[in-house]
């Protein structure tokens, strides 16, 4: 069954978004990520114009973050606090990634940026995760905590602690500069408006160990904040680009919420080191992948856009 | 069809008709509407002319500026790094004659009219000629590799010297606005008569509905859509709740 998506300009077969949506879906339900990182690349391929991939893909996860952010506030595991302090961040930083990424699409550079935005990312997160899970360094940290309060960082006393607008955090049992959370939320917003995700896979690893929060409040907290920036990055794009093509973000959505039930359920069953080095591969993969289409000579050195007027 | 046909045998049997126009045309659809099930469409294009001769017809789509990139090597990757703007071109192009151009249209006219994508013009916003070629042969080039330019010119059917048919192709992509389809009667290397026949490919239910709503209330279509994925997001989360 084919359909026209009014915004992308394209008709596209229903059932190949439902599915992309549903194998994305399952995939964010396996690992707990927010799958973005797929789906941005995915649309692309499809040949979904890159602005549109990216200002679509920020409304899906609008509503995946909500989903998965009910869930966790559930159990108590969300410092609404530092939510607040990294999302002030993220407004400011996704204003200005959707101000960029008006600038680099008049510019004609904007597929560019992103590719390589992908590339760096993932190859980097990717790369760390593998090294994380391979066998030798599972053996030494099998005794150990899942992370302890000195590899977090807590009772480190670096420069970060002399910073000054100390606040207090119950939640994350914190003591720390408000401008830490507030910088981390800025940088993780200008990428994800750039490049079409929540930036779950950057901020998770940030609240870890640049912050220092415990893991446990670590995902829900994210999800928290996604769901705010990625408002503000929906809202940016559809006001400045006209880029949100909302039938597109609802079939998506709709397959994404059944596969990550799917997704979610069998993960229980799965040992979560297979989990890790399975996502490992995959976010390498991607970046892989598109690094390779960077380097290798284009089939055509020449493209063609219609101009903005 | 017999029906258009028998429709045009009439029109030819009233006798001022015949007298006052030497070519009549028009089209099975003066607008093709694109909605949410659009997978592209024929439009049959059809006419009667008083006396033999040849037809040429041209479809042009809405002028548009395009920008044609090409990419360079920059250390390990590709980047763009040359542009070229070309204002005004026709989104949408297709020429359709009843025998080979060269046969009965003078080299003079078919520049001054563009038959075929040879004599098509498409000039660089800056007229800077030498250098443009090779971007405008990939715009050429890039343009008849998403549907938009027909590469060799089509043929029109001509039946017993006064009517003729030729049908013309939209893909799913063609670009919506305003075309003109122009017909041209030829006699003896000259244009005997010519009709201009306008039509429109526009978007219309749901599909229009959402892109006009997006262009001209945007801050608000904004709003609905981050309304429309919290409200699902909720609702996934309360039915997977009680499953």
């Amino acid at each position: 069954m084919q359909i026209y998506l009014p915004i992308a300009e394209m008709t596209v077969n229903v059932f190949l978004i439902l599915g992309m949506g549903g194998a994305v879906g399952f995939l964010s339900g396996l690992f707990g990520v927010g799958g973005g990182f797929l789906m941005t690349p995915l649309l692309m391929f499809i040949g979904v114009p890159p602005a549109v991939a990216v200002g679509t893909e920020a409304n899906q996860i609008v509503a995946s973050s909500v989903s998965g952010v009910l869930a966790h506030m559930r159990r108590g595991n969300v410092d609404f606090k530092m939510g607040a302090v990294l999302t002030v961040g993220g407004f400011a930083g996704s204003g200005l990634g959707v101000w960029l990424f008006s600038f680099l699409r008049s510019i004609g550079q904007v597929e560019l940026v992103i590719s390589l935005s992908y590339v760096v990312f993932l190859g980097f997160i990717g790369g760390f995760m593998l090294w994380e899970s391979l066998p030798g360094v599972l053996q030494r940290k099998s005794g150990q905590a899942p992370i302890s309060p000195e590899q977090r960082g807590a009772g480190r006393h670096t420069w970060i602690h002399g910073l000054p607008f100390k606040m207090r955090f119950n939640r994350s049992k914190l003591y720390i500069s408000a401008l830490l959370p507030l910088a981390v939320g800025f940088v993780v917003g200008i990428l994800a408006a750039i490049m079409g995700v929540g930036g779950g896979f950057i901020m998770v690893p940030a609240m870890i160990y640049l912050i220092g929060m415990p893991t446990q409040v670590v995902i829900g907290t994210s999800l928290f904040q996604i769901i705010f920036v990625t408002a503000n990055t929906t809202f940016l794009q559809a006001t400045f680009n006209q880029t949100v093509d909302v039938l597109l973000a609802l079939l998506l959505l709709l397959g994404g919420v059944i596969g990550a039930q799917i997704g979610a359920r069998i993960a229980a069953k799965l040992k979560s080191e297979q989990l890790r080095s399975l996502l490992a591969l995959i976010v390498l993969g991607v970046a892989l992948r598109l690094a390779f289409d960077l380097i290798i000579t284009p089939s055509d050195l020449f493209s063609i856009r219609e101009a903005l007027p | 069809m017999k029906a258009v046909v028998a429709l045009l045998a009439a029109f030819l049997n009233a006798p001022a008709m015949a007298q006052t126009a030497p070519l009549v045309a028009d089209v099975s659809e003066h607008m093709v509407a694109i909605r949410s099930d659009f997978a592209g469409q024929d439009v049959l294009l059809f006419g009667a002319i008083d006396a033999p001769g040849d037809i040429f017809v041209i479809v042009k789509g809405p002028p548009t500026p395009f920008v044609v990139n090409k990419k360079n090597r920059v250390g390990p990757i590709w980047i763009n790094t040359e542009q070229t703007r070309f204002d005004d071109i026709p989104s949408f192009y297709h020429a359709a004659t009843t025998r080979p151009a060269e046969e009965f249209v003078p080299e003079a006219l078919a520049t001054r009219f563009q038959v075929g994508l040879k004599n098509l013009r498409i000039e660089p916003e800056k007229a800077s000629s030498e250098d443009a070629t090779p971007f405008r042969d990939a715009l050429m080039r890039l343009k008849v590799a998403s549907g938009h330019y027909q590469p060799e010119i089509g043929s029109v059917q001509m039946m017993s010297d006064r009517l003729f048919r030729t049908n013309l192709h939209f893909p799913t992509n063609a670009p919506t606005g305003t075309y003109i389809v122009e017909v041209y009667l030829f006699r003896d290397g000259a244009v005997a008569s010519a009709v201009i026949v306008p039509f429109i490919i526009s978007k219309l239910g749901l599909g229009a509905d959402i892109t006009e709503f997006a262009k001209n209330y945007a801050a608000i279509y904004g709003l609905i859509s981050i309304a429309l994925a919290v409200a699902a997001g909720w609702a996934a989360s309360a039915a997977f709740r009680r499953v």
